[in-house]
């Protein structure tokens, strides 16, 4: 289990940090020393853009590295928002099952608002049609067994925004996606 | 889709090296020369079938306030309440689904206080209630979108 993932306090970050995310947050240079390429870029040393990198997805600032498939366009048409109403006292350990499933792209615990939404465990299941979605979310309810009282899917049928990563400086904004 | 690229996308969601010469490392454990795995990455990224290549962040681990919220909206004022949302800069993703609560979408402010303020001002543009559902706790996802076979 990654500590991070569940911790309040925020790391610090200084204006470097600030620089070498707004320099990588659209992507890396496609080249053969892609860091050596951003700290010409910041006028750092390449070592000093390796070791920021790295301790930023140490303190989880930066979830992975690498590429960021398209689902849709790998085949993955059929997008299920599955949402469960699980007991308070089994959602923890009902969430990190889900988690280490493959078909599922994220998997949080949200608030309820009763009395018309009860769910309290969100996990998204990407499948390449509506029947493999449902297969998947079978197998997640096989896995649950008694804990679960509800569920449901939403599926998504249309995309009315997508903007991408958006992180800005001076301190009025910091936003990404 | 050929083999390198199916293993580009199996292999590659994650732990691309930090190092001098990261390509080289991932063409030697894969078997590729390493101008043969950088265009590679170039073609799936060009095929759209990657949307992009390098370190994904965390939002809220950036000092950000983020939440997902949810609208009932009408059917006959659905695009018209669209478009007000939308027109927040703060609202990042927007998706219609299908229920009840039809409209779900990601809100990312400075702070929670402004996050608050938006939640607000979205609920009087569109004279409708906005349920957050902020993250409470994240599972750790221990494996990967696979390219499926078809």
């Amino acid at each position: 289990m990654i500590s991070f993932l569940n911790q309040p306090e925020l790391p610090e970050l200084d204006e470097i940090d600030h620089a070498l995310i707004r320099a990588t947050q659209t992507g890396l240079p496609l080249t053969p020393s892609p860091y050596g390429d951003i700290a010409l870029g910041l006028g750092l040393g390449p070592d000093e853009v390796e070791q920021r990198l790295q301790r930023l997805l140490d303190v989880g600032v930066i979830r992975r590295i690498g590429i960021i498939p398209n689902h849709y366009r790998l085949g993955y048409r059929a997008n299920g928002m599955s949402v469960w109403d699980i007991n308070d006292e089994a959602v923890d350990a009902m969430g990190e099952k889900i988690g280490k499933l493959n078909f599922v792209s994220h998997c949080y615990r949200r608030p309820r608002h009763l009395p018309d939404w009860p769910f309290n465990l969100f996990a998204m299941v990407h499948g390449t049609s509506r029947e493999t979605v449902e297969a998947k979310v079978q197998d997640i309810r096989d896995l649950l067994g008694e804990s679960v009282r509800n569920h449901r899917i939403l599926y998504s049928n249309r995309i009315l925004k997508k903007t991408g990563l958006r992180w800005r400086k001076s301190g009025e904004k910091k936003c990404c996606g | 889709m050929n083999k390198l690229e199916r293993d580009l996308i199996n292999n590659l969601q994650g732990g691309f090296p930090i190092c001098t010469h990261p390509f080289q490392v991932l063409a030697d454990r894969l078997g590729y020369h390493e101008e043969t795995i950088i265009d590679g990455v170039k073609k799936l990224i060009s095929d759209g079938y990657v949307s992009r290549f390098g370190p994904l962040y965390n939002t809220e681990r950036l000092g950000g306030a983020v939440t997902l919220a949810a609208i009932a909206v009408p059917l006959d004022r659905f695009d018209e309440v669209a478009e007000q949302v939308n027109a927040f800069d703060e609202v990042a993703h927007n998706y219609a689904r299908e229920d009840a609560l039809n409209m779900w979408f990601v809100i990312l402010a400075e702070d929670e206080k402004n996050l608050q303020h938006v939640i607000t001002r979205i609920e009087n543009a569109t004279g409708l209630r906005v349920l957050s559902f902020p993250k409470e706790r994240e599972y750790f996802l221990e494996l990967h979108l696979e390219v499926p076979d078809q």
